[in-house]
C-alpha cells in the first residue's frame, strides 16, 4: 500500500515536472539568436533576431509582382467612366491598372464583383465600393500628409491587405468593464492579453491610445515629487500599448528607447520619433477614415459594440520593423501619393 | 566525491519517535497517534513527521488565511464567469485588483476593490498571527527568537508594499494586486512609473544582500560538507572547541582569501544578509513616489547615472515642435 502511494507520488512529481519544463521551454527560441547592436556599447541596446524566424518573416513579407506603369495617354477615366470620384484624372489605361492592382491586393478571389455591380460598374450599391473609395483617400492621405511616419516609402492597399478582404490584424473596441454583481468588477486586464504580448496587462490598449488620445507619458520629469501624478494602474495601459508596438514591429524596447531612461528623448534612437508620429497617424486613420464608416459597413463586419474594425501598428507592420522590409510599392503608384480633390461626376 | 555533491543526505536521521519537551500551562496538546516516518523525507531532512503544534494562534492564522485565499479565489473565478476550465487555464493571469485611484484611502464598494481590502486585511492578520505563533513557540521551547525576527523582515517589506506606502501616497491603488502574473507586471510597471528602480540605492543594497545571501549560503554549505569527513557538521561544538575540521575549514578560506569567518560568526553573516535583503528593499519601496519620483533623474542629480556619447545626433521630442500633431 505504502509502496503504491510512493510510486504514484513519484510518477505525479515526474509528470508535473515534465509539464512545467515543457511549459517553460515552449516560450523560448532555439539557440542561435543573433543580436545587433543599436546603441552605445555596453548599454545592452540590441535587437534580437532568430535566423529561422527572420527567414520565415522575409518569405511572408515579400512584395507581389504587379503591372508596369502606363503613360498618361488617351482619354481620362472620368471622361469614359461614370462616377469616378477619386482617380478621374488618370488615363483609362492607368485607371484600369489601378483597379486591377486593387483587385489583386484586396479581393483576388472574388475579383471585380467584390466591389462592383457587374451590370453597372458605376453603381455605389455595394458597401465595399464605398469603403474602397474611402480607403483610397486614406492611402493618399497617409502618403501625402504622414511622411513623418511612412517617409518616401509610402503605403499601398497591399501594405495592410496582403490579398485579404480585411487586413489580418485589426481590432475592435472591447466591451466596457462588465459589472460582476457582488464580485470584483472587470478592470479590462488580468486575462491573457493578446494585444500586450500574452501578459496580464490591459486587453485593449487601442481604444484609449489609438482611437482616443489618452496621455501616454507616465514618468515624472523631475527627480522629486510634484511633476506627475500618474498611477501605476495608468502605467499598465501605457505598458500594454508599448508591448503591442514591440510585438507588432518584431523588436524589443531598445529599438526606440534607452531603457534606463524610457522617457528621455535625448538618449532615444530616432526610430522613437517615427513611432511617435505613427501613433498619431493611426489615430488619424481610425478617427477620420475608419470610425466614420460605421454607417456603411453591415453589422456582420462590425465589432460587438457596432464599431468598424480599426488599425494598429500590426495592421501594416505585421511583425516587421518596416512593413514589407521597407520595399516601396507606392513609388510605382503615383496616383496613391497625393490626395485627389473629390469630384462628383454625374451618375 | 559524488556522495558529498549528492543532493540527498548520506545518513537517514531515523531515531525512536521524538515527541519533544514537556510543555507548561497555557499550551495546547500536540498531535498524537502513531509515529510517522517517511523514507524520502529522510533523504532530504528528518524522516520523522510531527508532532504538529496547532494552538489558538495557529488556528486563527489558518482561518484568516483561508478567508483571504477564498476571497481572492472566488473573485478570480467570477472574473472568468465561474468557468472551471477557464479558471485553470487563465489562473496565472487572474487577479484581485486594488481599488481605482479615485477612491484614495476610502473603503470602496466591495466590487470596486473592496474585496481587495478585505483579502488584504485577512492576509495581513494571518501573517501577523503566524509571526506571533513562531515567536511564542520559540519562547516555549526555550529558544532564542531569531526565526521570528527573521520572518519579521519580509513582513516589513510586505507591509510597506501593501499598507505603509499606499497610506503615505494616499491611495490604495498604489498597492500590489493579488495574482501571479499581475503582481509581476505590477513590479515592472512600478519601476517604469518611478523612473527605473535600478537607480534606487536601497534597491541596489537589497540586490547586493539577495545575491550575497545566495553566495554565503553556497559558501557555508560547501565548507561544512567539505569538512564533514572530519566531523565538521558538529558546527556548534566546534565554534568553541575547534577540532581539525574547523581549523581546516578556516584554513581553506585564509589560504584563498586571507580571512575566514568562524563556525559561529558565519551564521550571523547568513542571518544578516538574508534579513537585510527585504529590510533595505522595503526602505527603497517606501521612498519611491513619496520622497523620490524618478530614480533615474535622482541618479543624474547625484552623479550615479553616467552620460553616454550621443549616437544619433539630436533626437528631439516631437511633441515640443510647433505644428506637431497632438
Amino acid at each position: 500500500m505504502n509502496k503504491a502511494i510512493r510510486a504514484s507520488a513519484g510518477a505525479l512529481l515526474v509528470l508535473v515536472g515534465g509539464f512545467l519544463t515543457i511549459a517553460m521551454i515552449r516560450g523560448f527560441d532555439k539557440p542561435g539568436v543573433i543580436t545587433t547592436q543599436n546603441g552605445y556599447r555596453g548599454v545592452a541596446m540590441g535587437s534580437l533576431y532568430n535566423p529561422a524566424l527572420v527567414k520565415a518573416s522575409v518569405a511572408a513579407n515579400k512584395i507581389p509582382g504587379y503591372l508596369p506603369q502606363l503613360p498618361p495617354v488617351g482619354p481620362k477615366a472620368s471622361a469614359v467612366y461614370k462616377n469616378v470620384q477619386i482617380l478621374g484624372d488618370l488615363s483609362v489605361g492607368q485607371f484600369t491598372r489601378t483597379m486591377a492592382s486593387i483587385t489583386q491586393w484586396v479581393a483576388p478571389v472574388q475579383g471585380c464583383n467584390y466591389c462592383h455591380n457587374p451590370n453597372n460598374m458605376a453603381d455605389d450599391g455595394l458597401y465595399t465600393k464605398v469603403v474602397a473609395r474611402r480607403m483610397l483617400q486614406m492611402t493618399q492621405n497617409i502618403n501625402q500628409n504622414w511622411t513623418t511616419h511612412v517617409a518616401a516609402t509610402g503605403v499601398t492597399c497591399y501594405t495592410c491587405h496582403r490579398g485579404n478582404n480585411i487586413p489580418l490584424n485589426v481590432w475592435n473596441n472591447a466591451p466596457p468593464p462588465k459589472p460582476m454583481g457582488f464580485a470584483d468588477t472587470q478592470t479590462g486586464k488580468n486575462h491573457p492579453s493578446r494585444a500586450a504580448g500574452e501578459t496580464s496587462l490591459p486587453l485593449d490598449p487601442f481604444t484609449p491610445f489609438l482611437e482616443q488620445a489618452a496621455p501616454i507619458r507616465i514618468q515624472a520629469t523631475a527627480a522629486l515629487p510634484g511633476t506627475d501624478d500618474s498611477s501605476i494602474k495608468q502605467t499598465d495601459w501605457t505598458y500594454a500599448l508599448m508591448m503591442h508596438m514591440a510585438t507588432g514591429l518584431g523588436v524589443n524596447c531598445t529599438y526606440c528607447h534607452n531603457t534606463r531612461a524610457f522617457a528621455d528623448w535625448s538618449q532615444s534612437p530616432p526610430q522613437r520619433v517615427t513611432a511617435w508620429y505613427g501613433i498619431r497617424m493611426v489615430r488619424d486613420i481610425n478617427n477620420q477614415y475608419l470610425d466614420p464608416l460605421a454607417s456603411v459597413f453591415p453589422a456582420a463586419r462590425k465589432g460587438p459594440l457596432g464599431d468598424v474594425a480599426k488599425a494598429n501598428c500590426t495592421t501594416c507592420h505585421q511583425g516587421v520593423y518596416k512593413p514589407l522590409f521597407g520595399v516601396s510599392m507606392a513609388k510605382d503608384f503615383p496616383e496613391l501619393q497625393k490626395l485627389a480633390p473629390a469630384k462628383l461626376s454625374s451618375n | 566525491m559524488s556522495e558529498y555533491l549528492n543532493i540527498f543526505t548520506r545518513v537517514q536521521v531515523r531515531g525512536p519517535y521524538e515527541p519533544g519537551i514537556p510543555l507548561g500551562r497555557g499550551n495546547w496538546t500536540r498531535s498524537h497517534g502513531q509515529p510517522i516516518f517517511e523514507y524520502w523525507l529522510g533523504k532530504i531532512g528528518d524522516a520523522q513527521i510531527g508532532p504538529i503544534y496547532l494552538g489558538g494562534l495557529g488556528i486563527a492564522s489558518i482561518v484568516c488565511f483561508c478567508i483571504a485565499f477564498e476571497v481572492m479565489g472566488l473573485n478570480m473565478a467570477a472574473s472568468v464567469n465561474w468557468d472551471p476550465i477557464q479558471f485553470i487555464r487563465q489562473l496565472p493571469w487572474l487577479a484581485l485588483e486594488p481599488p481605482a485611484p479615485a477612491y484614495g484611502l476610502h473603503f470602496p464598494p466591495l466590487n470596486q476593490g473592496g474585496w481587495w481590502l478585505v483579502a488584504g486585511f485577512f492576509l495581513t492578520a494571518s501573517i501577523l498571527l503566524w509571526w506571533i505563533r513562531i515567536y511564542r513557540r520559540a519562547v516555549q521551547l526555550g529558544l532564542g527568537t531569531h526565526t521570528a525576527w527573521a520572518f519579521a523582515a519580509p513582513i516589513w517589506l510586505y507591509l510597506v508594499l501593501g499598507l505603509f506606502r499606499p497610506v503615505l501616497m494616499g491611495s490604495w491603488s498604489e498597492a500590489v494586486p493579488f495574482g501571479i502574473f499581475p503582481h509581476l507586471d505590477w513590479t515592472a510597471a512600478f519601476s517604469i512609473r518611478y523612473g527605473n528602480l535600478f537607480y534606487n540605492p536601497f534597491h541596489m543594497l537589497s540586490i547586493a544582500f539577495l545575491y550575497g545571501s545566495a553566495v554565503i549560503f553556497a559558501m557555508h554549505g560547501a565548507t561544512i560538507l567539505a569538512v564533514s569527513r572530519f566531523g565538521g557538521e558538529r558546527e556548534i561544538e566546534q565554534s568553541t572547541d575547534r577540532g581539525t575540521a574547523a581549523e581546516r575549514a578556516g584554513l581553506i578560506w585564509r589560504w584563498t582569501m586571507g580571512f575566514n569567518a568562524t563556525f559561529e560568526s558565519f551564521h550571523r553573516w547568513g542571518f544578516w544578509f538574508a534579513v537585510l535583503c527585504p529590510i533595505t528593499g522595503g526602505i527603497g519601496i517606501l521612498l519611491t513616489g513619496t520622497v523620490v519620483d524618478n530614480w533615474y533623474l535622482w541618479g543624474v542629480k547625484h552623479g550615479i547615472s553616467p552620460p553616454y556619447p550621443a549616437m544619433w545626433g539630436q533626437v528631439i521630442d516631437p511633441a515640443t515642435l510647433v505644428g506637431a500633431p497632438k
